[in-house]
């Protein structure tokens, strides 16, 4: 029994998403109770356009994460990138693709940046990405001289990205069914069910993912063996960064109007909020996808719950950041029981090898 | 033979029972100053102390001596209020005391001399040796009263010989003179115990001559001390009396009339060393790894020159601070040479990062496994398979589960890796268990040149027994092997040839059959003479 079966592994995996999944059915089924309004099609469709919205930067700053590195310059590229794709497409009639080419590349150049200004001249990771923080919003501001932009009804094939619906879109407008034109999946959370499950693959399934835990975990012992650790680095930095600047699209697209100032202000808190609550530790080494996607859902819904309740507007931080807290405070109070009863357990287990006067309380 | 050292063991260990005995039968109470009586201390897999008994004279030195893995630390920490003991009680004059943290042994006048040390070296003597007890003035006392601290810190510094001015910044001191300094700071609690945790692991034989001056001084003046150490020739030199421990277990206790190295290796180990160290393979006449003037990152620049022919086990030596870590990073790319050559097999290498050498066959197995050997907090396997990960063990990018599975298992079974679960993380396994993870990635790789840096730091008796068999085995198939060692034992026992280093240069090579440990040490303090 050296290796663990299938079941066992499916199990494990279980176990980590287990709790948070129970904390979002639990939030829903209060919600409920208190509004039952909060169950229409046209409440949980926002619900899932917002999660799919603020998911896919929790998904980018994921790996960042798991280097035990931060990423402060989220909202600032979200603003950004989100600015100037309205920019080119509305103002200078770039070609949509070439649009999407060029915001792809200028994000992925930011966190090339930041991965080489953090692995090479070895600066802290928190003291670069503050600096792209204030860097970016100026950047926006002055580029479009602080003028809203936006993309008025064109570009109806872009916008779908932010706006459309599946399988409703399959119908010509109006002429779908009845439930599909209430249920549909809004493309944002398809979206980030696409990617995380490209992630997925990426952390679980290659030698990249491998080598990114065992970094976050300890990248001197990366290091010495064999593994470019600073190559690992940069690539997190540049995947988070890209993944801003699609959402910087996808957020300006959905809102339709650009405020160069504020598109994005204080978006990565929320992304490192969905990646907290969906068990990452801010330590680096670990985080599932699965997770992120439930813990980036949990901090959507509480919002719209607090709106749907009735709870006045101006608690709804409040009642956000002690929800956060009280539920990884609870996880982290599990995990230290969970292992205060193991070592309880192989004292045990010590003891009586002890008493029977065995070498080894480890013997297979 | 052996029956004969079994007999002599018996006697020694009736002594001590015949001791203990008399103790608990309530005579002799009062005698001493610090009693221990059947103290255990389990740890998770385990057990580092069960029912060791021992008493400390008034003005003695006692050293405490064993392998690593013996109990030494945990019965040191156990006093100095790091560790709660799991059974057993500790009396000091006579009354039973609970040591449950650090400032309740400072309280009770039970110091310890760390072996790293423990110094803010951005703060003067005086700060230091009264950190955290700083005398006070001023209103609300805010202030810090500099000058009765200074004043107070000279005479302790002349307690410990030494007649230089407390203002100055312990950075600035040289090493022997730091550990003075970490000393003045037990004296100035007024410690009736002083425990020195092998004080000499980092100190010229100067220094350590001066040490030993001061622990005589300590003791004429009525402190115990407890000395911790496995350098037998310091023991026999500072002693009064020697008690050995064994597999968390005591083995025997000798008085200074009767130290002889043959009787302290023979309590210590438990078994003839040769048993331990047995020579089988053969070396090949064919030179497989050269170093040319290698000149080694952050160390004084003298060029290295070494050799290797496949089979051989070349062992260097040294004291802390040699370079010889420096020389092993440096030949895996962990720092790049400044200069000078490295061939394999007749061909030259361009070493930039670590996988270069990898791929060439070199391929280090760290000083501290925790925090360079392994992922600590990562699954054995994971461990095992992660430096194999790009080349043999993933296809287009994507790992092989099935090639690591079955990695895992034919390592676990071929190194006799004791576990649970190939998935149970690293942290979860013993210090030796772990060191053979270590050696499992490397040897799933190949390996043409193995370096291993103090390969058996903190592992028990019998994993390091393992673990030179290993060694051995591997030699047997051809494989060059460079190790890195401090323990003298070890060195003579396993080596086939001796090199040793001193401050940054090789001052000599030996023949592990023709020469002793003082030896090995005239040339690893070689040029501390001047």
């Amino acid at each position: 029994m050296l290796m663990d079966n299938k079941v066992t592994k499916y199990i494990k995996g279980m176990k980590r998403v287990g709790g948070i999944t129970f904390l979002l059915l639990f939030i829903i089924v209060i919600t409920v109770i208190i509004q039952p309004r909060f169950f229409t099609a046209y409440n949980i469709r926002n619900i899932l356009r917002w999660t799919g919205l603020f998911g896919i930067l929790s998904l980018g700053i994921l790996f960042v994460l798991i280097t035990g590195g931060i990423d402060l310059s989220v909202g600032s590229v979200v603003g950004l990138i989100g600015a100037i794709s309205a920019y080119l497409m509305v103002h200078a009639a770039w070609p949509v693709w070439a649009v999407i080419v060029f915001i792809i590349l200028l994000s992925a150049f930011l966190g090339l940046l930041h991965g080489l200004l953090i692995t090479k001249v070895h600066m802290q990771p928190f003291v670069v990405t503050l600096c792209g923080l204030f860097v970016y919003r100026g950047l926006a501001r002055f580029l479009m001289d602080d003028r809203t932009q936006g993309y008025g009804t064109s570009f109806p094939g872009i916008r779908f990205l932010a706006g459309g619906r599946i399988p409703s879109a399959f119908w010509p407008e109006g002429a779908a069914p009845k439930i599909f034109q209430d249920w549909s999946f809004p493309m944002p959370f398809l979206l980030l069910v696409a990617l995380g499950i490209i992630l997925a693959i990426i952390l679980n399934k290659t030698v990249y993912g491998q080598h990114l835990k065992a970094t976050g975990r300890n990248e001197s012992a990366a290091r010495f063996s064999g593994i470019h650790t600073d190559k690992i680095i940069i690539l997190a930095y540049i995947a988070c960064s890209t993944f801003s600047g699609f959402g910087g699209l996808l957020f300006s697209l959905d809102l339709n109007t650009v405020q160069p100032s504020s598109l994005g202000n204080s978006y990565e808190l929320y992304a490192i909020a969905g990646c907290v609550v969906g068990g990452v530790s801010l330590r680096g080494g670990d985080g599932s996808i699965l997770g992120v996607v439930i813990g980036a859902a949990i901090v959507r819904v509480l919002y719209n719950a607090i709106n749907v309740a009735g709870v006045s507007t101006q608690l709804e931080q409040v009642v956000l950041g002690l929800v956060i807290l009280i539920g990884v405070a609870a996880d982290e109070v599990i995990h230290m029981i969970a292992a205060r009863r193991k070592i309880h357990e192989s004292m045990a287990l010590a003891q009586r090898a002890l008493g029977e006067g065995k070498a080894s309380a480890f013997v297979k | 033979m052996v029956d004969n050292n079994g007999a002599e063991n018996i006697h020694l260990e009736a002594d001590c029972e015949k001791e203990q005995a008399a103790i608990k039968s309530g005579q002799k109470i009062g005698d001493y100053v610090l009693e221990v009586r059947g103290i255990s201390k389990l740890f998770p897999g385990v057990r580092a102390l069960s029912n060791v008994s021992l008493q400390l004279n008034r003005g003695e030195v006692l050293a405490l001596v064993g392998e690593n893995g013996a109990g030494k630390s945990t019965m040191m920490k156990i006093l100095a209020g790091v560790y709660v003991p799991d059974a057993g009680e500790i009396l000091l004059d006579g009354e039973e005391v609970s040591i449950g943290t650090v400032e309740q042994a400072t309280k009770l006048g039970i110091a310890l001399v760390h072996q790293e040390l423990n110094l803010c070296d951005n703060l003067s003597i005086a700060g230091n040796v009264f950190l955290g007890r700083e005398p006070k003035r001023g209103p609300f006392s805010s202030l810090v009263d500099v000058e009765k601290m200074n004043a107070d810190t000279v005479d302790v510094l002349k307690k410990v010989g030494l007649n230089i001015s407390p203002s100055i910044i312990v950075k600035e001191l040289p090493i022997g003179t730091q550990q003075l300094v970490e000393i003045c700071k037990a004296l100035s609690i007024n410690a009736k115990i002083v425990m020195f945790d092998e004080p000499t692991s980092s100190l010229s034989e100067h220094e350590a001559e001066q040490l030993f001056r001061v622990i005589r001084d300590l003791s004429s003046q009525g402190v115990s001390c407890i000395y911790i150490s496995h350098r037998l020739g310091e023991v026999k030199e500072v002693a009064d009396r020697v008690v050995v421990l064994r597999d968390g277990k005591l083995s025997g206790c000798i008085d200074k009339a009767h130290i002889d190295r043959e009787t302290l290796i023979r309590l210590m180990v438990g078994r003839d060393i040769e048993k331990m160290y047995q020579k089988t393979h053969t070396i090949s006449d064919k030179v497989r790894v050269e170093l040319k003037d290698i000149i080694v990152p952050k160390r004084a620049a003298y060029p290295i020159n070494l050799t290797i022919k496949g089979g051989e086990i070349v062992v260097l030596s040294g004291l802390v601070g040699a370079g010889r870590t420096e020389l092993l990073h440096a030949i895996f790319g962990i720092d790049r040479c400044w200069a000078g050559k490295i061939c394999i097999d007749g061909k030259e290498l361009h070493i930039q990062k670590p996988i270069d050498a990898i791929r060439a066959g070199i391929m280090l197995v760290p000083e501290d496994r925790k925090a360079n050997g392994l992922v600590i907090a990562m699954e054995v396997d994971s461990n095992i398979a992660l430096p194999g990960l790009v080349d043999h063990l993933s296809k287009r990018g994507f790992i092989n589960r099935d090639k690591i599975d079955e990695l895992a298992v034919r390592m676990v079974k071929m190194l006799d890796i004791r576990l649970f679960r190939a998935s149970q993380s690293a942290e979860s396994l013993s210090g030796g268990n772990q060191q053979k993870v270590v050696l499992a990635k490397w040897l799933s790789m190949n390996p043409v040149l193995l370096l291993l840096d103090e390969p058996t730091r903190g592992i028990d008796v019998g994993a390091k027994a393992e673990i030179y068999k290993l060694l051995e085995d591997l030699a047997q198939t051809g494989v060059a092997i460079l190790v890195a060692s401090s323990e003298m034992q070890e060195v003579l026992g396993i080596a086939d040839r001796i090199i040793v280093m001193c401050e940054g240069k090789v001052t000599g090579e030996l023949n592990p059959l023709e020469c002793a440990e003082e030896d090995v040490m005239k040339l690893a303090t070689e040029s501390f003479v001047c």
